[in-house]
């Protein structure tokens, strides 16, 4: 009972609390965007013909490709060709078992809180850690073996399970699907894959830690999670990245394919350096989620705590083709100083009796900017189709913006579909009924926000949960007052 | 224990509180009664430190300390209590979280460690039979949906959890009906003792046959009018406001 009273106090003076960098050799690739480069990162990773294929096609398509500008945010286009697509610590090697891992490596993660030995971790969940474009290393994955599970690095999936990835690489997002997609599918370096066979329940929670460190480097992942029949699996995703002054890029791909009967669940922890209190620097984190319930009575859940990043730009969605199947997004997205969100999901219903539930509760103080765009689409075979939609925006402040882009397409009159907004302030009356308590308005602030959020931070696992909290009220530090 | 000496206070640049003088010693009970719009409210919340109310003039002591020279917070840890007349609800937050934040915080200040959820637990579970109230109600969100009376209770409960030394209670009779108010006056009287004192600020007779007082001050037009025992309660209720008001108004013309 005391963990949150320990959570508020150590909301001091902390800014962002990741803003480190660690000096290490790195093999990088020289900077720019050409076929060239593109080359030299599949060859670089050993990889079999047909993904260099896939990565030239993809990349050709995309220089036909424009920036996509209807997002409600604003910032300097990117020069993709001063960026570097590939760095890798060079302590990087591959390794049969963790005790090989550079140990250099492994203090960077444990300084972030991760850590990567199994004995000293919290059972219960396994790791694979990203740093820059290269998986660092992956934990449990004897344990997760035994049961048929596969989680590893995705240079490792490709070269081990090549039919897997073959078969479902680009089946959720085609590379084609939109400009940063298609940019990730042309020179993605590295993530996480994860195959659930048929009937097994994972165990474990399965996580990813994304570490961006090398400055001017564009961090391109790919994720990639099969959920056979009947399977289930529960999937973590966080992420952090040094206070530089220049902007960085982040423009990750996920892609979900769900079977029938099966059932994943997708939470991201977003904690990317969001830019000083000025606006200068700060991750732009342009990111393409889908998710497929392909199978009958399938389900995928999505869960995020935004809180970081400069501009954000992401729409986990859910395709509801499978009968029955149910999409669900949950989100807090909070914006402070001169951060942009632009945020939200689709949910796409194709199959007969499917549903979908969204619960976006945003968050702005300071200056920022803070969208909720979301898509409800019934197509005209899917009788009986079901959406709740709740969107609810808390503003801190009367500088920043709150605004809400519901687009609702119904094709199938049986369809029953439901949007609530509200807009609420976080009042005086409130923060002031908790000083008379003894509360301090710092922790009141805490206070009410996790409360505004909890509906969604309840869909965390615990452990999640707890860093999430901690977030909402280092970000929204000295907003009021 | 608490000392007001020519209290001044307005919102907005108009005057409210226009020289209060009050003395309150531990183990006594006050009741500020008088007519709407007479100052009484102003007065608990300048007391507790709202933040709409600028004082002008005059200075507070409470327990040997300028109590407006401090944050609404630590006035509350020192031990400064509002039953507010309207509670705040709080989304999503509930009444035992808020309450252990609060309970730590208070703690903390006055140099104890913070209690453990068992020790928690089982002084709420006793608190909660002091004031009978139902454990359903401090799991649910902190006052949302509550009826009036809950909310009341409620308070009380929290001036229970939080042992104040002062205790303010803004027309904590408002919106009761019999029953409540005997529940919450009940409550009240538990919790008084001859080191606590409490401040009932009231419009009607009614609460003062439950929680008594042994001093009833007329508030009109920002001053104290009128000072007795609880047989003026008694007159006011038997006579109404109106032969104060044209004492007063008279006397000042």
């Amino acid at each position: 009972m005391s963990k949150d009273n320990q959570i508020l106090e150590e909301l001091t003076s902390k800014e962002y609390e990741h803003g480190w960098s660690v000096n290490y050799e790195a093999d990088e690739a020289p900077a720019g965007l050409n076929e060239e480069i593109i080359r030299w990162i599949s060859a670089k990773k050993e990889e079999p013909e047909w993904l260099l294929e896939w990565r030239l096609k993809a990349f050709r398509t995309w220089q036909n490709m424009a920036e996509p500008t209807w997002a409600n945010v604003t910032y300097p286009k990117v020069d993709l060709q001063a960026l570097k697509y590939y760095s890798a610590p060079k302590q990087v090697k591959k390794t049969k078992s963790l005790d090989e891992v550079d140990p250099e490596l492994i203090a960077i993660y444990e300084r972030l809180g991760i850590s990567l030995n199994e004995q000293k971790r919290l059972q219960g969940i396994a790791v694979d850690a990203v740093l820059d474009s290269v998986s660092v290393a992956t934990t449990f994955k004897d344990t997760l073996g035994k049961l048929g599970i596969i989680f590893c690095s995705f240079s490792e999936a490709v070269k081990e399970h090549p039919e897997l990835v073959k078969k479902y690489l680009g089946s959720v997002v085609p590379m084609t699907d939109n400009y940063y997609a298609a940019l990730n599918s042309a020179v993605f370096s590295d993530g996480s894959f994860c195959y659930i066979p048929k009937g097994v329940r994972c165990p474990m929670e399965l996580s990813t830690y994304f570490r961006i460190n090398a400055a001017n480097t564009g961090q391109f992942e790919r994720t990639l999670i099969v959920a056979e029949e009947s399977s289930y699996v529960s999937y973590l995703e966080g992420c952090t990245a040094p206070q530089r002054d220049e902007n960085q890029l982040h423009a990750a791909v996920v892609e979900i394919y769900a079977a029938a009967h099966a059932e994943v669940k997708y939470s991201t922890v977003q904690n990317w350096f969001p830019g000083d209190k000025e606006g200068k620097g700060g991750i732009y984190n342009f990111v393409t989620k889908r998710g497929i319930c392909a199978g009958d009575h399938s389900k995928i859940s999505w869960t995020q705590v935004e809180t970081g990043s400069a501009v954000t730009w992401k729409y986990p969605s859910c395709i509801l083709k499978g009968d029955h199947s149910i999409g669900e997004f949950y989100s807090v997205a909070v914006t402070n100083n001169y951060q942009q969100a632009d945020t939200g999901t689709k949910m796409i219903h194709i199959g007969k009796n499917t549903k979908s539930r969204i619960v976006s509760k945003g968050i702005s103080a300071g200056k920022s900017q803070n969208s909720y765009r979301g898509q409800v689409q019934v197509m005209k075979r899917a009788d009986n189709a079901r959406n709740f939609s709740q969107c609810d925006s808390l503003l801190m402040g009367d500088r920043c913006g709150a605004h809400t882009f519901p687009y609702i397409d119904i094709n199938n009159p049986s369809a029953k579909v439901e949007h609530e907004a509200t807009t609420s302030k976080i009042g005086e009356d409130q923060i002031f009924y908790c000083n008379q308590r003894g509360i301090a308005t710092e922790d009141a602030v805490a206070l009410i926000v996790n409360g505004y959020a909890k509906e969604v931070l309840n869909q965390l696992p615990m452990e999640f949960a707890v860093e999430a909290q901690k977030l909402l009220a280092l970000t929204l530090e000295g907003s009021v007052g | 224990m608490l000392s007001i000496k020519n209290l001044h206070a307005s919102v907005e640049g108009t005057p409210i509180l226009r020289g209060i003088n009050l003395e309150v010693k531990a183990g006594e009970v006050h009741a500020i009664m008088g007519p709407n719009g007479s100052g009484k409210s102003t007065l608990a919340s300048v007391l507790a430190g709202r933040e709409e109310y600028e004082v002008t003039e005059g200075e507070v002591i409470f327990q040997g300390k300028e109590l407006l020279e401090m944050a609404p917070e630590d006035r509350a840890r020192e031990g400064v209590f509002l039953a507010f007349q309207y509670p705040v609800e709080i989304p999503g937050v509930s009444s035992t979280n808020f309450l252990r934040t609060a309970l730590n915080q208070v703690r903390e200040y006055r140099g104890q460690e913070p209690l453990d959820a068992v020790k928690f637990l089982s002084l709420m579970k006793e608190k909660m039979a002091l004031v009978e109230i139902d454990q359903k109600l401090l799991s649910r969100s902190l006052n949302e949906g509550f009826s009036g009376g809950e909310k009341k209770r409620n308070e009380i409960f929290q001036m229970a959890m939080l042992e104040p030394t002062l205790s303010i209670l803004d027309e904590t009779d408002s919106g009761l009906d019999i029953d409540a108010l005997k529940i919450v006056s009940n409550g009240v009287n538990k919790l008084k003792s001859d080191k606590t004192a409490t401040i009932v600020v009231t419009h009607y007779q009614r609460l003062l046959d439950y929680i008594v007082p042994d001093y009833v001050h007329v508030l009109y037009k920002g001053r104290i009018v009128k000072s007795g025992t609880k047989e003026l309660a008694l007159e006011l209720e038997e006579k109404g406001y109106d032969w104060i008001k044209e004492e007063v108004d008279s006397a000042t013309v």
